[in-house]
């Protein structure tokens, strides 16, 4: 009979984490950050259907980057949880902080448990009301989650867009003036990213009880420029 | 509270009802045994009244008056009885008050989740079948004396129509195609919409008419609410349009009542 190799369980956790960000790095990067009236978020994804930032709940929305099945579900869950709190207790009590708590939870029991981590990087935004902030928190693939005040970068190229996002930022930008920053950011110096090549959905304040809304087409086009 | 995590196999996909049924705190106890004559003995349960509907040219008009009543008591008076279901549909509830409002409730949340979890929104057809559902559930209770009829109305954007739904107790819906009443005084609003309908009418003529069958439902019917002017509690009244669901202002009720009356003795005729 042989025996199994010892591995340290450095080694394990080092591995699980270059196979997680080895999977996030193949797809495309994502913006959140907030502007004048909300929190816009954008991604880079030529698809008009398989979506990557979607509606959770009146004032929350969802982000995702890495695998789709695997946000997709997480996407689902959230829906869920958002749903059956507003129904047991009321549609106040709903918030994002507890919702990316559990994801956080879920992440990192995953990471350390289960045979393969899940390759995703998420991001769940709240748009702010009354004295209360926007609230954006960055879940990572092992469940560290952290929270931003100004603006989140997911994706396998986060460090590098965030640097130059920082430098497009500003305090309370118009709409198209913080999309502009965010598609810059995202598409670097050499590379321009047009309507088609994007999504982009808004938390913004005067859409009603139901907050989000996904901006496209012309709208899209004319805000860009 | 955890994640709601479904293997693929189990998975309830975005039948939000079937979810709570999986969620086993949520889940509400079933029919409650009461005396064969529904809730006597127990003290009464509170009902709501009358609601209608009416299609006019660009979509649809719902109203429904404002009393709920305890066996001959008023329970409340200014109780909403008509509801969006999302940004295209109303419903009105008459029946036992309680379940009734949980049932809107329910319908709502299954709306909209449908929507978020799909991407799409439900075909009014769907929604009208989600609610048939709903009220199939509700039968056990209903033979019990807690009956909850509601009435069902949207626009159809595939359609480019406004279009209505009745119910009945067992959940069987059956679609309109001009208007209908339901509750305790449907029977006299029903008769008033009868007489002084048109096709497409327009839509302030409908919102006059709606509002005249409830003045007429609330003369006949005592569980029907007629408007409080010393309160200034007037009955709801709604619109689905191409442009969604839009109430209708109380002022403007409140006017199209005033103006109702004063026509009427102008005419030589019992307001």
């Amino acid at each position: 009979m042989t025996m199994p190799y010892y591995v340290a369980p450095e080694q394990v956790m080092k591995d699980r984490a270059e196979y997680a960000q080895k999977g996030i790095a193949r797809g495309r990067s994502l913006v959140a950050t907030t502007y004048e009236d909300g929190i816009a978020m954008v991604a880079e994804n030529p698809s008009r259907s398989l979506h990557k930032i979607s509606e959770i709940y009146d004032r929350i929305a969802f982000a995702g980057v890495g695998k789709y099945n695997e946000y997709d579900q997480l996407r689902v869950s959230g829906i869920r949880h958002a749903d059956t709190k507003g129904y047991a207790y009321s549609r106040e009590d709903v918030d994002a902080r507890s919702l990316a708590n559990l994801y956080a939870q879920y992440l990192g029991q995953v990471f350390t448990h289960e045979m393969k981590p899940l390759e995703v990087e998420i991001l769940v935004a709240e748009l702010g009301s009354g004295t209360r902030p926007n609230q954006l928190y960055h879940v990572a693939y092992e469940g560290t989650i952290s929270d931003k005040d100004r603006f989140a970068v997911l994706g396998g190229e986060a460090e590098v867009i965030a640097e130059r996002l920082n430098e497009r930022w500003a305090e309370e930008l118009e709409l198209d003036a913080a999309l502009r920053a965010a598609v810059g950011a995202l598409a670097g110096p050499e590379r321009t990213l047009g309507p088609d090549d994007l999504e982009v959905a808004i938390l913004a304040r005067g859409n009603g009880r139901r907050a989000f809304r996904r901006v496209d087409g012309r709208e899209l086009g004319d805000l860009l420029g | 509270m955890a994640l709601p995590l479904f293997p693929p196999t189990e998975d309830p996909g975005p039948d939000f009802a079937g979810l709570v049924r999986r969620l086993a705190h949520l889940e509400r106890s079933g029919p409650v045994h009461l005396s064969p004559t529904g809730t006597q003995g127990y003290g009464e349960a509170r009902h709501g009244t009358t609601v209608v509907a009416l299609r006019f040219a660009e979509g649809i008009v719902m109203a429904g008056d404002r009393r709920a009543t305890e066996g001959h008591t008023i329970a409340h008076r200014a109780m909403e009885k008509v509801f969006p279901a999302d940004r295209y549909s109303a419903v009105a509830i008459a029946g036992a008050a309680g379940p009734a409002v949980e049932m809107v409730r329910l319908f709502q949340t299954q709306l909209e989740h449908y929507e978020k979890v799909e991407g799409v929104v439900l075909s009014l057809e769907g929604k009208a079948n989600q609610l048939s559902q709903m009220v199939r559930e509700h039968l056990p209770m209903a033979m019990q004396g807690l009956a909850v009829v509601p009435l069902f109305a949207g626009y159809d954007l595939a359609r480019q129509t406004g279009r209505i739904f009745t119910y009945d107790v067992t959940g069987g819906h059956y679609e309109e195609t001009e208007h209908n009443a339901t509750g305790s005084g449907g029977r006299d609003a029903r008769t008033t919409v009868k007489l002084g309908y048109r096709t497409g009418m327009a839509r302030d003529e409908a919102v006059e008419l709606a509002i005249e069958a409830l003045y007429e439902a609330a003369d006949e019917d005592s569980a029907t609410g007629g408007p409080d002017l010393i309160r200034g509690i007037y009955p709801l009244v709604a619109t689905v349009t191409e442009e969604g669901y839009g109430a209708v202002a109380e002022e403007e009720v409140a006017e199209r009542f005033s103006a109702l009356v004063e026509r009427r003795r102008a005419e030589g005729r019992q307001p």
